[in-house]
């Protein structure tokens, strides 16, 4: 086909075009400029190469970070997305409980991300948090504030309250789409719960599970504001995630050319990831058919 | 395998039924023979899959009861029933083999692998499927699935009935004559009890012994394919049975004559009717007959348009404001000039409000 | 008005989904596209419509080049096998929607909806919401909607698959007036052999992607130009069988020899495929012609006035498709028999050879 289509559309895609240059384009080029360059203040910068990238690659801090990042997403992961089908698979099919149950579970959901973070820091609070007190008083001897394993327990269970819904609302989506049919005719066949759970809702899930890893991930990877609030990275650096060090870098220390150098290395990792997940995604759904 | 008993069944899907239009299943009473094919055969809304679901278990009727061999089963689940169904749209295990598709119902009562092997082997070579049995069962073609959701039904020794329900939805016409040929050369082999729901009458009549003809929550007829399309016993069968159905014309009666709008037709036998009883004259436009020349008893008719469809030809003819179909075998000619239509006295059928009227004893 | 496809294909990365395809298609006849699932009759009409564009080649209107031109911007009506409908619009509502795109007066809105509410007897339930009508007049209101557009083009998508057998041999019977009426040009897909014949007008054979015949139904049906047409337009499905001549021999692959009769003589000697339908095949002789072949049954289906007898001929299976009831017992050895003026003969490479008798076949 030599055939010019019509240019017009071309136009309408402009105003999205700009937004992107503005939103997206225009700052990522300065975040690549104060990269390579170092400064003393006073709008003096000097040429630094590669220099901030190597120091950033090659720093321990970095590494833990980066560790305690994969670390948090795995655990959240493993917890959240077999619970969110648990839910999912318990959720009522039919009658007026259904648009309850909807709305109570999108609740969570619903919160600002900074709420969330000041609900979980007052609820474990020693003194008068309801979590914190009671676990005290009950003799258990719990402190996120100084408590390495109670700070990550807190952040983590706060993760799970805040994001589970998410993961449960998809699965029911996906379960909600299987026929009546292949119930009916695993019920014939005999088959156990577990074997309807394995060879009939896990293969139909399958697509919305995909999705719900995928944005769980990328979301968790990029938590900042919930755990700041509570624990705002500590006790130490032990819930220091790669944007709260991120942060810590460019506003408390002012180290802008390592932070910019980080935040793009931070960038590359994700864009790598995601890259990761896309394809084996259309690869499984290229098995499909 | 085994003999279902309809005992009294009614369904109605409102909680507080009173009077017939309430009910979807109106009252049946009825045994199902042994190793037999049915063919639960009406239009949407008939009745047909409420019938099947009551036998598979996923209703419970409002009255009556279902026995498999003289076992009451009314109140239990689908799982209990040992009844195996194929579904209009393929089930399979997509992510299993077509092996352990096959072998899924076995394992999940616990039989050891050897004789599931064996089992396996043998239901897949009957239909077919031995070539596929390492494959996914997802990259199947809706045919081979809905073999495979056959299969499911019969590698169990102990189903006593197979319930089919629209099961060529999704087949392409021409595999569709291959599966179902193999679907009845199956249940000659094996003498499985089959009940197979559909709105084909092609599919209804091939498939089974007996076919049952449902209508507005009724059972009309019960018969062979031969019955229904020669004896109707209502005008509906008549109707719902035949490409075209049959042609259904008012008439009234004297003796052993007919007449239609004042031209006579001698009948082989005399009819009993009560005054009152609005008649029809049936007769399958297979048994007409266009013929350019008048004779005794034949009707002028206008022929608005013939189509040929290949095998033979339908004329489409006028008498006095009523359409009247004609089937013309492929070899005969005809044309608009064959005006005058003979009906075969001994296929013509009178009705009664819809049913048929019963021959005088003969006088 | 005429629509012409030139050399039109569509291919979507290594898929062909139409292999290069001329048809012209004049106005107020109906078309049938007549192939199995996936033989590209979908793809085509979306072509047509210009719902898609296609990889090479042009679409013609009129003998204007409308290539690109998106579906918007040309007067066409498409029903799919779904029933699609606004729901929560009444009938008569839905109906009218592509009058009142256009901006019509009510009075001649309300003529047209009418008219065309009555020609498919729906006048009675014009008012109520089409979810509360059974699925015949949900897809007679669609066709309603399509129709009162009086659009140049009209696309049919198997609009009766999800109907009841019966339902849909009433529509098949009054579809064909209604639509040709009308003068615009109508594309009607189907997978149906038996829904072609009824249908009439042109039918186009479609097979993996490539129109392999288009002419008049009836001319397709009795005179195949391959075997895959013949294949496309049987039902049921026809027989074969191979063939290899060598004077007045027939050889068959089961063994079997004939000797050469009717128009069989003519014949140069090498090897062909024969097909007859299967209400050719009987189970006594037609004619001194006639050729015998040794089967044996596999199963006996009937269907009230004829009789499906499934046979097998070597590794062959055949269907004869006998009037009124015969059964024989399944494992009999019976004699067919086909007259050869019913035979077609197929080239090696699946083309069709004519023989003098054929002629006659397309008289009667």
């Amino acid at each position: 086909m030599n055939k010019t289509w019509n240019n017009k559309a071309w136009w309408m895609v402009l105003p999205v075009v700009l937004l992107v240059a503005f939103s997206a384009v225009i700052p990522l080029m300065t975040v690549v400029n104060y990269s390579v360059q170092d400064t003393f203040g006073n709008n003096q910068f000097f040429w630094a190469g590669l220099q901030w990238f190597e120091e950033i690659v090659n720093s321990e801090r970095f590494h833990d970070a980066l560790g305690r990042q994969f670390l948090f997403s795995g655990i959240i992961l493993l917890i959240e997305i077999p619970l969110g089908i648990f839910i999912a698979m318990n959720m009522p099919k039919k009658g007026w409980s259904i648009s309850v149950c909807l709305v109570l579970m999108s609740l969570p959901l619903l919160i600002p991300w900074n709420v969330v973070g000041t609900i979980w820091q007052i609820f474990g609070r020693v003194d008068i948090g309801l979590l914190g007190a009671a676990a005290n008083k009950l003799g258990i001897d719990y402190n996120y504030t100084r408590d390495i394993g109670d700070a990550w327990f807190t952040v983590i269970i706060m993760d799970v309250w805040h994001w589970t819904s998410l993961v449960a609302l998809l699965c029911y989506a996906g379960l909600q789409s299987i026929p009546e049919a292949y119930y009916q005719a695993a019920r014939i066949d005999g088959a156990s719960k577990w074997a309807i759970f394995r060879y009939i809702q896990l293969p139909k899930m399958r697509g919305v599970l995909l999705i719900a890893v995928l944005l769980r991930f990328m979301d968790s990877f990029m938590i900042y504001t919930e755990p700041f609030v509570v624990t705002g990275g500590g006790p130490g650096n032990a819930t220091t995630f790669l944007s709260i060090d991120l942060v810590k870098m460019a506003i408390g220390q002012f180290d802008l050319g390592p932070a910019a150098a980080f935040s793009l290395v931070y960038f590359l990792i994700i864009l790598l990831l995601s890259w990761v997940f896309y394809t084996i995604m259309t690869n499984l759904d290229k098995q499909e058919r | 395998m085994a003999e279902i008993y309809l005992k009294k069944l009614a369904h109605s899907y409102l909680p507080n039924p009173q009077k017939p239009e309430d009910y979807a299943l109106k009252e049946i009473d009825q045994v199902w023979e042994d190793g037999k094919a049915y063919a639960l055969l009406g239009s949407s809304g008939c009745g047909k899959s409420t019938l099947l679901n009551i036998i598979s278990g996923l209703l419970t009727p409002s009255q009556g009861q279902v026995l498999f061999d003289g076992q009451e089963v009314t109140q239990l689940p689908t799982e209990q029933r040992q009844i195996a169904q194929v579904f209009q749209f393929p089930v399979v295990y997509d992510t299993m083999t077509v092996y352990d598709n096959l072998a899924f119902p076995l394992r999940n009562r616990k039989q050891d692998e050897a004789s599931i092997k064996t089992r396996v082997a043998e239901i897949a070579d009957m239909l077919e499927l031995t070539a596929d049995l390492k494959k996914k069962a997802r990259g199947l073609t809706a045919d081979a699935k809905q073999k495979i959701s056959l299969g499911r039904g019969l590698v169990r020794q102990d189903v006593a009935a197979i319930l089919f329900d629209e099961p060529l939805t999704v087949i392409d016409p021409h595999l569709k004559w291959l599966l179902r040929m193999q679907l009845k050369a199956l249940h000659q082999r094996l003498n499985r009890t089959m009940i197979y729901v559909t709105h084909d009458q092609t599919e209804a009549l091939t498939f089974a012994d007996q076919v049952v003809v449902m209508y507005d929550g009724y059972v009309v007829q019960i018969g062979t394919p031969q019955e229904l399309f020669e004896r109707p016993e209502h005008t509906f069968v008549g109707y719902f049975i035949g490409s075209p159905g049959m042609n259904v014309l008012p008439v009234s009666l004297e003796g052993a004559t007919a007449y239609l709008n004042g031209q006579s037709l001698a009948l082989t036998t005399r009819y009993i009717s009560q005054p009152g009883d609005k008649l029809e004259l049936g007769i399958r436009p297979e048994f007409t007959q266009l013929s350019p020349i008048p004779s005794a008893h034949s009707l002028t008719v206008t022929i608005k348009r013939i189509e040929d469809i290949g095998r033979h030809k339908i004329a489409r003819a006028d008498y006095q404001g009523r359409e009247i179909n004609i089937v013309i075998p492929e070899d005969q000619p005809v044309s608009v000039d064959y005006k005058y239509l003979t009906l075969d006295p001994r296929h013509i059928h009178l009705y009664a409000n819809g049913w048929r009227l019963k021959q005088e004893a003969s006088a | 008005m005429s629509l012409t496809l030139e050399r039109v294909s569509k291919v979507v990365e290594r898929d062909t989904y139409i292999y290069p395809t001329d048809l012209h298609l004049e106005a107020g006849s109906l078309n049938v596209l007549l192939g199995p699932t996936l033989s590209g009759k979908t793809s085509l009409m979306r072509l047509m419509a210009g719902l898609d564009l296609p990889s090479t080649g042009r679409v013609l209107w009129q003998g204007q080049d409308v290539t690109g031109k998106p579906v918007q911007e040309r007067n066409i009506a498409m029903v799919y096998q779904q029933f699609i409908n606004y729901p929560s619009m009444s009938v008569y509502e839905n109906i009218a929607s592509p009058l009142r795109i256009r901006g019509l007066k009510r009075q001649a809105l309300d003529q047209r909806v009418q008219a065309a509410a009555e020609l498919l007897k729906l006048t009675p339930m014009l008012q109520r919401k089409p979810l509360e009508l059974s699925g015949g007049q949900q897809q007679r209101c669609a066709l309603a909607r399509a129709l009162v557009k009086e659009a140049d083009l009209v696309l049919l998508d198997e609009p009766l698959a999800n109907l009841d057998y019966k339902l849909r041999e009433e529509l098949r019977e009054e579809l064909p007036r209604i639509f040709t009426a009308s003068g615009a040009v109508f594309v009607y897909a189907t997978t149906e052999p038996t829904e072609a014949l009824l249908l009439g007008g042109q039918t186009a054979t479609l097979w993996e992607g490539r129109l392999t015949q288009f002419a008049p139904t009836l001319e397709v049906y009795r005179q195949p130009n391959s075997m895959t047409t013949a294949r496309v337009f049987s039902d049921p499905p026809m027989n074969f069988l191979q063939l290899s001549k060598q004077g007045n021999q027939l050889k068959f692959d089961t063994g079997e020899t004939l000797q050469a009769s009717g128009g069989l003589t003519n014949l140069a000697d090498t090897v062909y495929s024969l097909g007859f339908r299967p209400n050719h095949l009987s189970l006594a002789p037609t004619s001194p012609d006639a050729l015998s072949f040794q089967v044996t049954v596999t199963v006996v289906e009937i269907s009230g006035s004829e009789s499906f007898v499934h046979l097998k001929h070597g590794e062959q299976r055949w269907v004869a498709l006998l009037s009124g009831i015969h059964e024989p017992a399944p494992n009999t050895g019976l004699t067919a028999y086909v007259d050869p003026k019913h035979l077609y003969v197929f080239a090696a490479d699946g083309s069709l050879i004519s023989l003098s008798t054929h002629p006659e076949r397309l008289r009667n």
